[in-house]
């Protein structure tokens, strides 16, 4: 098919899949999903909206945004789940975010710490509660550096004043209590979680650290969870840059990194939806500069090593180069294994904050096509840095419905879906290689020349597994 | 601060920080339990072509659909609808009519499993009226049945949301007892049960048992689904007919007794006979259910059973003194921590330490009494609504050999440096172990396996070279 022939069957897939919903819902649908055509101005996406009731949507909330994302990686503070059990329970050691320390001393990111509300605290009320639970908090862990309360849907709907308690408990106990109103009905989606989770760190913590002087070479990663040791992985090329990551946020982080975080010379972003917000304000506030970056594949770490060098001197521009050069062989050596595999095989993505960009060139390293892209809980900005990324032709949804996602996959017939927990089997019932595109599928790290190889491996895992060709019975037509 | 860190680490290990840990009364760290809508969704799967559907928050629906398809690694479908800011001042109703418009739109469901999280509980919505409201505006046809079910998350666990899910869909599919029309099945409900080797396990022991029977409900075909090359959104459950007829069942069985108490009360108020039986796991609990399939049909037991039965014994006894004398320590849910400790006490082992997040006081008094009727229960101590933390205090003061629960447990083990063997919800670390039953005499089998494999295992990594042998 040409590239023209190719945008109107898409347009036309959309339009016969669409067709299923009731009226109210088709026309708002429509305006989520696009097909990349650069002869169409009118072609754009609309993001950042209200979910269509009963569609199956794989948002989640404000909680997940601020707990499971932003604050829950943050490892010598202790995260109370203020509220019933669910949700920290359904949180809690799922989402990767490695963590180096001792666990139970100064590292409590595999815990559930909750409140586990009862009906009378949703008839009494739960900052009394609260009040004791951070004083046992402190006396059976010591050395955390904080306490930050993490409120659940009852928490805001029966008028719970936790930042009056927060306040006093923070003088009483003499650390910092930050509240963080994360209720799950606030919002559309995990984003505006990841805004009130950012605005915590801003009223609460930064600036807020002991005094640091700031070296020539100090910089911090921002929005980097350390999925699977990405952050570390990341660390590793920056430092043999000559460059000193100060602060990760928020993946392996600790308090006094969030305090500190305006105390560098420069702040990279990788994960920008989550944690924009922050690095404006401590460019605003503070002058702090940022710039973004990508981290995957050697094409855009590549691009990237030498953006962030040019921000620096030349002892750091000739280092950056050197790095360039050491990891070029080896890169080289990843994609001659792994290409030949994988050449002119075909990617349909959807997952959350950066990964539907930020992931396509390490597929095309690998020579793979990303066909179809979406955000689960994008802006306008989002896909305003997306579309630029992709081919012509490419199919973008937006908060995608399972039942969306899972017809144009078996129209565009894509040699490999990447996406989440949920969809995974989905896909892999249709005898179609998948991958988990939030967790690694437990695997990981994939940012960096050390996350490559392993991205790589895993693509060609799944797309030449021999176990899908065992699907059909010998005996059936 | 390095010295620090290591006073901290080892002072988690003193008698003195355990007694601290007990004296907490607010804080719960590390609970072996999850909310009701959990148990609601994992209920309303195992109704044919029955949609799940969240009346709350969307991101309550991606939670438990996150944590079911982690456990059993299979699709989980559920819809909700995405209440949000507007809701809680308005309410629900407009979130819920139109989400029930859609859902249905899309994915034509034979039946609608509606069940409430936090939001729509604590704004008081009152979803049957709502439901009124959608038949009446056409939103859904009046003919599609909607079971509902009050699921509040801050009341009971997720195993009283099963239960609670579980009446309401028989409420709303079943027609009222007739005493002309009872008809000869056997309903056998399985209660919160993750395995879905268990509800096979069932069906093959009523099919060997020629029971005509229904299972209530059952996930098996949809949580265990074969690899065909098609997704299928409906692939099981109980058939919608013999859920139109459960009321006029000859009798019900249900075999969890924790994860019931409410449909059993509703059924015997519409006068359906209901028998309640400990969770087949072990050759005594095995055999109460056997027996009690057998006084249904009135025929004698098969021979075929009895040899069944025989090859666990034989297992038993083969591997006893792998098993006997040895101290474990354990968490859960009610229903299984009785079945568990109760083939451990029949195995000669000592159960010391019986953790239980959402136990209720018949349940201890269950536990209770059956430990001190075992001369192997005599060091076994029941915590009741304990976690994991107080577990890991427990177990680095008073040590056992291993620990038996869910993959929580995991972190206690390691920190005890003792091993864990998966029993139990969820199991995210290790693969297909719900596809092995841990119910009826296999499940006997099975335990044996992977309780002395494991012990044996941990031997042979440890041994040193004059004492690394052949045999074991």
């Amino acid at each position: 098919m040409s590239t023209k022939e190719t945008i109107e069957f898409r347009k036309q897939v959309v339009e016969e899949v669409l067709e299923v919903y009731p009226e109210k819902a088709k026309k708002n649908r429509r305006q989520h999903i696009a097909v990349k055509d650069s002869e169409c101005a009118s072609c754009a996406v609309k993001s950042n909206a209200k979910t269509v009731p009963g569609i199956m949507t794989a948002r989640g909330c404000a909680y997940a945004g601020a707990k499971g994302v932003v604050w829950g990686p943050v490892k010598d503070v202790v995260h109370i789940s203020h509220g019933p059990v669910g949700c920290g329970y359904y949180s809690w050691g799922n989402r990767r975010n490695l963590a180096d320390g001792e666990i139970g001393v100064d590292n409590f990111v595999p815990f559930l710490f909750t409140s586990d509300f009862q009906e009378s605290d949703i008839i009494y009320g739960g900052d009394k509660k609260l009040e004791k639970i951070i004083d046992e908090v402190v006396g059976l862990f010591p050395n955390a550096k904080g306490v930050s309360v993490l409120s659940e849907c009852p928490v805001g709907l029966i008028g719970d004043d936790i930042e009056s308690v927060a306040r006093r408990m923070s003088e009483k106990i003499e650390l910092p209590v930050i509240p963080v109103r994360c209720e799950g009905f606030r919002g559309i989606s995990q984003s505006l979680g990841h805004h009130i989770a950012n605005d915590a760190i801003r009223d609460h913590l930064l600036g807020k650290g002991p005094a640091r002087e700031i070296g020539p070479y100090d910089i911090g990663i921002i929005g980097d969870y350390n999925i699977g040791g990405d952050a570390w992985a990341s660390k590793k090329i920056l430092e043999e840059m000559g460059l000193k990551v100060v602060n990760i946020w928020t993946g392996d982080s600790t308090l006094e990194m969030l305090q500190n975080g305006h105390l560098v010379k420069l702040n990279l972003i990788h994960c920008f939806r989550s944690m924009n917000y922050i690095a404006k304000h401590m460019e605003e506030t503070y002058g702090t500069p940022w710039i973004e970056f990508n981290f995957f594949g050697p094409t855009k770490i590549k691009e990237s090593i030498l953006k962030i060098a040019a921000q620096f001197d030349d002892y750091i521009m000739e280092k950056a180069l050197k790095v360039i050069e050491k990891y070029a062989a080896p890169m080289q050596k990843v994609i001659d294994t792994y290409r030949p595999r994988l050449e002119g095989k075909s990617v349909m993505l959807y997952v959350g904050g950066l990964r539907p960009r930020h992931i396509v060139g390490a597929y095309e390293d690998l020579g793979m096509e990303v066909i179809g892209t979406g955000y689960e809980f994008a802006h306008n900005e989002d896909y305003e840095k997306t579309i630029p990324a992709l081919k012509e032709g490419t199919l973008i949804y937006d908060d995608v419905t399972a039942l969306e996602l899972e017809e144009f996959v078996k129209k565009l017939k894509p040699d490999l879906v990447g996406s989440g927990i949920k969809e995974k089997y989905v896909f892999e019932k249709m005898g179609l290689p998948f991958r988990q595109m939030h967790s690694w599928d437990y695997s990981g790290p994939y940012h960096g020349y050390e996350g490559f190889p392993i991205f790589a491996r895993d693509m060609d895992m799944a797309i030449n597994s021999p176990t899908w060709k065992s699907i059909k019975a010998p005996w059936t037509k | 601060m390095e010295t620090c860190t290591k006073v901290t680490k080892e002072w988690l290990n003193t008698q003195e920080y355990r007694e601290k840990n007990f004296a907490r009364e607010k804080l719960v760290i590390n609970p072996a339990k999850a909310c009701q809508p959990l148990g609601a969704l994992l209920c309303a799967l195992g109704i044919e072509a029955s949609l799940p559907f969240v009346h709350g928050s969307q991101g309550c629906a991606a939670y438990f659909r996150s944590t079911l398809s982690r456990h059993y690694r299979e699709p989980v479908a559920a819809v909700s609808d995405s209440m949000t800011e507007d809701s809680a001042v308005f309410g629900g109703q407009s979130n819920l009519i139109e989400g029930l418009k859609n859902a249905n739109a899309l994915y034509s469901p034979k039946v609608i499993a509606m069940f409430t999280s936090c939001m729509a509980e604590v704004i008081g919505d009152d979803i049957n009226a709502y439901l009124g409201n959608a038949k009446e505006q056409e939103a859904i046809p009046k003919d599609l049945p909607v079971a509902l079910a009050n699921t509040p998350s801050f009341k009971g666990s997720h195993i009283t949301g099963y239960d609670t899910m579980l009446k309401g869909l028989i409420e709303c599919l079943a027609t009222p007892r007739q005493e002309d029309k009872i008809n000869n099945r056997l309903y056998v409900v399985p209660g919160f049960d993750t395995y879905t080797a268990n509800l096979r396990e069932y069906k093959r022991l009523l099919k060997v048992m020629d029971a005509p029977y229904t299972l209530l409900p059952d996930q098996s075909d949809v949580l265990d689904a074969p690899n065909l090359g098609t997704y299928e959104l409906y692939p099981g459950g109980t058939p919608i007919t013999e859920m139109n007829d459960a009321l006029n069942a000859a009798s019900f069985l249900f075999a969890q007794t924790y994860s019931t108490p409410t449909t059993r009360k509703y059924l015997a108020g519409m006068e359906v006979p209901v028998e309640v039986i400990s969770m087949p796991i072990g050759v005594e609990k095995t055999d109460k259910f056997i027996e009690a399939v057998a006084k249904f049909t009135g025929k004698e037991v098969p021979e075929e059973i009895t040899i069944e039965r025989g090859r666990s014994i034989d297992a038993m006894t083969d591997s006893h003194q792998y098993i006997h004398g040895k101290k474990f320590a354990l968490f859960g849910d009610p229903d299984v921590l009785i079945g568990v400790v109760s083939f451990l006490l029949e195995m000669g082992g000592e159960p010391v330490h019986i953790v239980c997040t959402n136990s209720t006081p018949l349940f201890k008094k269950a536990m209770e009494s059956m430990l001190a009727s075992s001369p192997y229960g005599q060091t076994a101590t029941l915590y009741a609504g304990k976690d994991l933390w107080h577990l890991r205090s427990l177990l680095v003061t008073e040590p056992v050999d291993m620990l038996i629960g869910d993959s929580h447990g995991k972190w206690a083990a390691r920190d005890a440096n003792i091993p864990l063997v998966r029993i139990g919800f969820p199991i995210t670390d290790r693969v297909n172990l719900h596809r092995y039953p841990i119910v009826g005499y296999s499940g006997v089998i099975n335990m044996i396996t992977m309780i002395v494999n494991t012990f044996l295992e941990e031997k042979d990594r440890t041994s040193t070279d004059p004492y690394f042998e052949m045999m074991r």
